[in-house]
């Protein structure tokens, strides 16, 4: 949603030229008057306030109300001047005047009183401002304003509305504009011809609707409503469906995502690697970092942290290789000591140096919010991109691996080590690019998990568990046996989730995957021929 | 109830009769430093909540001593770090009473790391200060609580949602553990008590750091789409809150449709989120960093000074640690000695004045009043404050709404100095043996 | 060395049981009498917290040992023996918290606290007997006994090895831990069992009880170790070398393989039990954070630390690393984990075989046959 969020904040920019609210010059002692009542009064009238000043016609009212929802309107203690925050961090806020527009610069914030604001107010405003949306010439916004406005409709906004309907051109808006009229009408007025209205609608504010209407009193509109939910009903069964598959996708394309460095480093190379979650973490932290050195702009950061999270990982990697893990050739089981203390300070000095605190990753706009398949079903974008960004990563791998040099020397170097060595390749090299190549793609891990989870110390260790699960699961030293194994225990998780709750379905995959193991001792792709008895 | 309501309101009044008289004795261990135990975990999950509480000690030590000491005498901290495990706890615990001789202990943050050491803290005869909000059912002779019970934070925070916002479906999400379990099992008791149906009521419960809300989230969504207003509880711990908040913002959930109420969310975790898209949604709290008071705008300024990070937060256990100090400090002045037993007994009835304006005191039950504030997050990572207790609540120990713990009160004074006492029965349950003292 | 000896008294005849156990027996001796005659105050002085924290270090070198057994003997990576070790510590917490009675704080007579203020009306089933100490202590061994058997079972006879082995084990005390963590479970949730005040009638907060643990645990790892080695010299321990360095050729050379890995690993879990049961009323809590993975990692890390296949190894590298844990976490509680992460990694890159490899002397005399395998072959087992 928070599309429709950054759209109204285009849409305000726009507006704020539009003499919209009307067309006579207030005074400003009007304005300061009505400023200084809405700062004093109640929550309760705050909201009668609000409306007083949208009706004032004073063309700056817009920009008040705006910023009272943000909760950036605010008064200066000593001079009673009216304020709008610009900047709201730390202990000085910038300001600009209210009235006249002028730059203030920086006041503190003990100086300031903010004008408060609640949950109630801010949908109360909305409202407001939605209706004035719904004049502007752009379809698509007046389609967002009118989707905003179903379940916010009162009394003074429905007579509004129908005279707007009446004008209105779009058949897409005229019919959300219809559909939030009759959600009114159903809730507030009981009306049975409302009820046809919203019969096949998804919305959940309609469903809302239909549902109170079930409890009314009139048998005629209790039996049309509860006719209009089962005919939803059985069209939103198919869509939670679909909504649980995508949720498994989305899941298993994050375990996916995390093991499948893991499947490199471990399973071609036969380490293990227990700084694997530490590496997805210094990814996570890589893009944090782009988004401080790139202030304003978390999405081009995000676009360079790609490239630059799989080389700080590759590096981090290329270090542990060089420093510890070449001096552990054939003894595969001690690298997990060494890797597990390299973890160790990984963290610590993940905490020392930068905090032990989460440090926030910003979404960027492109990357929040939802597509809406339909009312019912919408894809969460963040997820969606992560969804392709792991097949992307897992192809760009499958075609390294398969389709250059050093991908047939690795394979080459795994299945044989003192065979390949004869034939010319450098093994030691070999080592430290493979290597590189599993620790740059935790990394990208790092990058993608950045926006859905928290980036702190302990990002890696939450990961690394499944990492080995799904990288056993598949069936060590084998590609798609990740993928398969990520995709479909995360899916498997999900279809449980519903019935046996979070806890219980995370206990029931891990003894799924005991007793798969027990079925198929070498995971579901078993590496065949000599390399699978070493 | 009404009985035990009686009886504490009539303890509580003979206590402000009462005046304390401490006699000083002066051993060996009153000259040197005052040593304070700060027993926080710097390493392991809990780091990123603690890690800060320590700093709130050492800064408040440092300005202690440079105001020249308490009874003359400088304080000296000493930091160990029970690296986020349980066990580990106790035996820090146990270091700091009987190798580091330590004559306080500042301390501990989930509920498990105070049970793990409370045995340890009651056979020494330490104190420890406590500062997290928590699911009560305890007192503890030897422990002082200076975070919020249920009753001064959850309670509060349903009746604004179901009085102002007129909530009428309820959803309570919480990480499976005791706090959790416990506050949610006291609120479905008082919402069934205000006439709330079994249907109207969603409980989940999910593991440590869980990071894939999906389906929860959704299932919300469709609770939340029956024609009721509908709100969220949450006692969802620490890490599982950035992807649980995301997931809300991302499948569209804005608090003006289902408001989310957090317990466990300060200002400290949300500077790990982008809070652009929460706005809104709501936290109850003791403590707000954005509170308008002067001595919470000096505090923060010398946190920020102490710190040297612009951008430092505080929080609601910074805020009790602060308090607890100071209640400390004030009752080791009036005991003229860092005895555990004389402090023990001075400390109750001790006010300091809190952050927010107002006055803490010491209950006789080891717990304090505080003010119960709702605060709106904004989009800079702030509280606003939309309501307020008009007065501080005391603590209660044991919930009127368990049946185990309703005929239950504590009072440490003597007479009764008893930490649960049971009012029906007349007898100081469980452990007799500290009672008989 | 000669099969003549019953299996029993073999290992009093090598000279490294002889000198641990006698290091073992001074080391529990010296600390008890110099608890129990200095005074206190005095340099000597060993307080009740020394004795309890070296009870608890005594403990993990049984787990460690435990672990060894299987992976130094048998080739059987278990990334999961903390579960086995927590599920001992259940079985006596679960005593020690009937042993409470009506002394908790609400004063139910059977109901533990936190059953009382989660609304629970009765005892689960699983909970019945436990007040008993004779009951206890068999579950005690029972449990983790059981759950290796089944768990061993299945996966010993479909010859799940190397890593699957490995990982499986991690799913398993992982499961178990998710479980634990449960309320609906009856096992006190993530507070676990607590506030524990008696142990077969003594009161647990005196230092007479503490000293009795502490000493119950030296004698408790010395049978330990002492069937260990009766295990490894016998027979049954030649194959079981043999399991872990060829496991086809020994299949094919008649032995039953899984018969052999099952035993070991039975035994293996029981130890481990009684180490976790030793352990709790010493720590004062049990709670499912013993049965994280990380936590099974790290003791196969003290072992890889002590020296792989020696068991006395295992007994250092248990105690280093808890008393590097203890003193580090007090003297430099901000950078611990530094030191902690740079010993593990220096002792693998520059000590191969271990601390135990430091000891030419032992090592000579008793590790002829069941040197550590250093070669690749056994791929990442």
């Amino acid at each position: 949603m928070s599309i429709i969020r950054s759209l109204k904040q285009l849409l305000i920019v726009c507006l704020l030229s539009l003499p919209v609210l009307g067309h006579a010059q207030a005074n400003d002692e009007q304005a300061q008057s009505l400023l200084t009542q809405l700062a004093d009064a109640s929550y309760a009238q705050k909201g009668k306030i609000a409306g007083e000043i949208a009706r004032s016609g004073d063309e700056r009212a817009r920009g008040w109300l705006e910023a009272f929802s943000a909760g950036k309107l605010a008064k200066v203690e000593d001079s009673g001047k009216f304020v709008i925050v610009l900047s709201n961090r730390g202990r000085n806020w910038t300001v600009q005047d209210a009235l006249t527009g002028d730059d203030l610069g920086e006041i503190s914030r003990r100086d300031l009183d903010t004008i408060r604001v609640n949950n109630s107010l801010r949908s109360e405003i909305d409202g407001i401002l939605s209706v004035i949306d719904l004049t502007v010439n752009d379809a698509d916004k007046r389609l967002e304003a009118a989707r905003g406005l179903r379940g916010n409709v009162d009394e003074a906004m429905a007579k509004k509305l129908t005279e707007l309907m009446a004008s209105e051109e779009d058949a897409d808006v005229k019919a959300t504009l219809d559909e939030a009229l009759a959600i009114y009408k159903v809730e507030e007025q009981g009306d049975i011809g409302a009820v046809k209205t919203l019969s096949g609608s998804l919305n959940s504010e309609a469903r809302a609707a239909l549902n109170s209407a079930t409890y009314s009193d009139d048998p005629a509109l209790k039996q049309a409503a509860q006719d209009a939910l089962a005919s939803i009903e059985t069209k939103l069964k198919w869509n939670r469906a679909a909504e649980t598959l995508y949720f498994g996708l989305s899941l298993g394309s994050v375990l996916v995502l995390a093991a499948i460095g893991l499947a490199i480093t471990f399973g071609v190379m036969g380490v293990i690697n227990m700084a694997h979650g530490e590496l997805i973490m210094l990814g996570a932290y890589t893009t944090w970092g782009m988004q401080q050195m790139l202030p304003g702009q978390p999405g081009l950061a995000l676009i360079l942290s790609i490239p630059a999270g799989f080389l700080v990982s590759a590096l981090a990697g290329v270090a542990i290789e060089r420093s510890v893990i070449q001096f552990l050739k054939g003894r595969p089981l001690e690298t997990l000591l060494a890797t597990f203390g390299i973890s160790l300070v990984l963290q610590q000095l993940v905490r020392t140096v930068i905090s032990p605190l989460n440090r926030t990753v910003v979404t960027p706009d492109w990357m929040s919010g939802s597509i809406m398949v339909n009312e019912a079903l919408s894809l969460t974008l963040n997820r969606l991109y992560i969804i392709g960004f792991a097949l992307v990563v897992f192809v760009g791998l499958m075609l390294i691996m398969r389709k250059t040099r050093l991908g047939l020397e690795v394979r080459a170097v795994t299945q044989n080590r003192a065979m390949a060595r004869s034939m010319g390749i450098k093994a030691t090299k070999v080592d430290i690019m493979t290597f590189a190549l599993g620790s740059g793609v935790a990394g990208l891990a790092g990058v993608a998990l950045s926006q859905i989870t928290n980036v702190g110390p302990n990002l890696g260790q939450n990961y690394i568990i499944d990492s080995f699960m799904v990288v056993v699961f598949g069936g060590v030293g084998n590609l798609w046996g990740t993928l398969v194994a990520g995709l479909s225990l995360g899916t498997i998780n999900q279809l449980l989730e519903p019935w046996a709750g979070a806890v219980l379905a995370k206990i029931l995959v891990l003894v799924f995957i005991i007793l798969f193991i027990q079925k198929r001792p070498r995971g579901l792709f078993p590496q065949k021929g000599r390399a699978a008895e070493g | 109830m009404k009985i035990k309501k009686q009886i504490t309101a009539g303890l509580s009044a003979l206590a402000l009769s009462l005046t304390v008289s401490v006699s000083a004795p002066v051993a060996a261990a009153d000259e040197g430093p005052i040593k304070v135990g700060i027993l926080h975990s710097l390493s392991g999950t809990m780091a990123i909540s603690e890690s800060t509480l320590k700093d709130t000690m050492l800064m408040l030590i440092k300005e202690q001593n440079e105001n020249g000491g308490l009874l003359g005498r400088k304080l000296e901290p000493v930091v160990v770090d029970p690296a986020s495990n349980w066990p580990l706890f106790a035996e820090k615990a146990r270091e700091l009473l009987a190798k580091d001789k330590v004559d306080v202990i500042f301390g501990n943050w989930t509920s498990v790391s105070r049970k793990s050491v409370l045995p340890v803290v009651e056979e020494l005869n330490g104190l420890l200060f406590y500062p997290v909000q928590y699911e009560g059912e305890e007192s503890s002779e030897n422990v002082f609580y200076t975070g919020a019970a249920p009753n001064q934070q959850a309670i509060p925070a349903v009746n604004y949602l179901m009085n102002q916002v007129g909530v009428k479906r309820w959803v309570l999400a919480g990480t499976d553990y005791v706090y959790p379990r416990t506050t949610n099992k006291i609120l479905e008791a008082y919402l069934k008590d205000h006439g709330v149906a079994d249907d109207d009521i969603m409980v989940n419960y999910t593991p440590f750091g869980h990071s894939n809300w999906q389906s929860i989230v959704s299932d919300i969504k469709t609770f939340g789409s029956q024609g009721k207003k509908t709100a969220v509880v949450s006692t969802i711990n620490g890490d599982a809150n950035v992807p649980f908040y995301r997931e809300l913002a991302n499948q569209g959930i804005k608090a003006e449709d289902i408001p989310v109420v957090a317990f466990s969310v300060g200002e400290q975790e949300l500077s790990g989120i982008d809070t652009g898209p929460l706005v809104g949604h709501l936290a109850a709290w003791n403590y707000f960093m954005s509170v308008d008071t002067d001595a919470n705008y000096d505090f923060i300024d010398k946190w920020v000074a102490y710190t040297g990070k612009e951008d430092a937060v505080t929080n609601d256990p910074m805020e009790a640690h602060y308090i607890g100090f100071n209640m400390w400090k004030e009752a080791v002045k009036k005991a003229g000695t860092t005895d555990v037993d004389a402090v023990k007994d001075a400390i109750i009835g001790v006010s300091v004045p809190n952050l927010t304006g107002g006055y803490a005191t010491m209950m006789p039950n080891h717990h304090i009043t505080k003010p119960v504030l709702i605060g709106e997050i904004q989009d800079n990572g702030q509280f606003s404050v939309v309501w307020q207790t008009p007065s501080t609540v005391a603590g209660d120990a044991w919930s009127d709404y368990l049946p185990g713990s309703k005929d239950l009160i504590s009072d440490w004074r003597k007479p009764l100095h008893c930490g649960n006492y049971n009012v029906v029965t007349k007898s100081c349950g469980g452990k007799s043996e500290v009672a008989a003292e | 060395m000669s099969y003549s000896q019953s299996w029993l008294t073999r290992p009093f005849t090598e000279r490294s049981t002889q000198i641990f156990l006698g290091v073992l027996f001074l080391a529990v001796m010296v600390v008890s009498v110099l608890h129990l005659v200095m005074p206190e105050g005095s340099a000597l002085y060993v307080s009740s917290y020394t004795v309890t924290l070296l009870g608890k270090y005594l403990c993990y070198a049984l787990l460690a040992v435990a672990v060894d057994l299987v992976w130094g003997y048998l080739g059987i990576l278990s990334l999961g023996h903390g579960a086995f070790f927590a599920l001992g510590g259940y079985a006596m917490g679960m005593y020690l918290m009937r042993q409470i009675g009506d002394r908790g704080v609400y004063g139910d007579p059977t109901l533990p606290d936190f059953m009382v203020f989660l609304n629970w009306d009765s005892l689960p089933w699983y909970w019945h007997g436990f007040d008993m100490a004779w009951f206890a202590f068999i579950m005690v061994l029972l449990a983790p006994g059981l759950l290796a058997l089944v768990f061993g079972f299945l996966a010993f006879r479909s010859r799940v090895t190397g890593v699957y082995l490995s990982i499986i084990t991690q799913a398993l005390t992982f499961a178990l831990m998710l479980a634990f963590f449960r309320n609906e479970m009856g096992f006190g949730g993530n507070n676990g069992l607590t506030d524990f005040k008696d142990i077969l009638g003594f009161d647990l907060r005196t230092d007479a009880a503490r000293l009795g643990l502490f000493i119950a645990t030296g004698i408790a790892l010395a049978v330990g170790y002492v069937i260990c080695r009766a295990i490894v010299t016998s027979k049954l321990g030649r194959v079981s070398v043999a399991c872990r360095d060829a496991e086809a050729r020994t299949r094919f050379l008649g032995y039953r393989v899984e018969r052999v890995q099952l035993f070991v690993f039975v035994v293996s879990a029981m130890l481990a039990g009684v180490a976790g049961a030793l352990y709790v009323p010493q720590v004062g809590i049990i709670n499912p954070s013993e049965f994280s993975p990380l936590f099974s990692i790290e003791i196969v890390v003290w072992v890889a630390l002590g020296g792989r296949a020696t068991l006395y190894g295992a007994v250092i590298g248990a105690i280093i690393v808890n008393y590097a844990k203890t003193v580090f976490t007090g003297i430099m509680p901000d950078a611990w984990l530094f030191a902690l992460g740079a010993l593990f990694v220096l002792v693998t890159v520059f000590l191969p075989k271990g601390i135990a490899g430091l000891l030419p002397g032992l090592k000579k005399k008793t590790d002829d046959e069941s040197e550590a395998p250093t070669s690749g072959k056994e791929a990442t087992a």
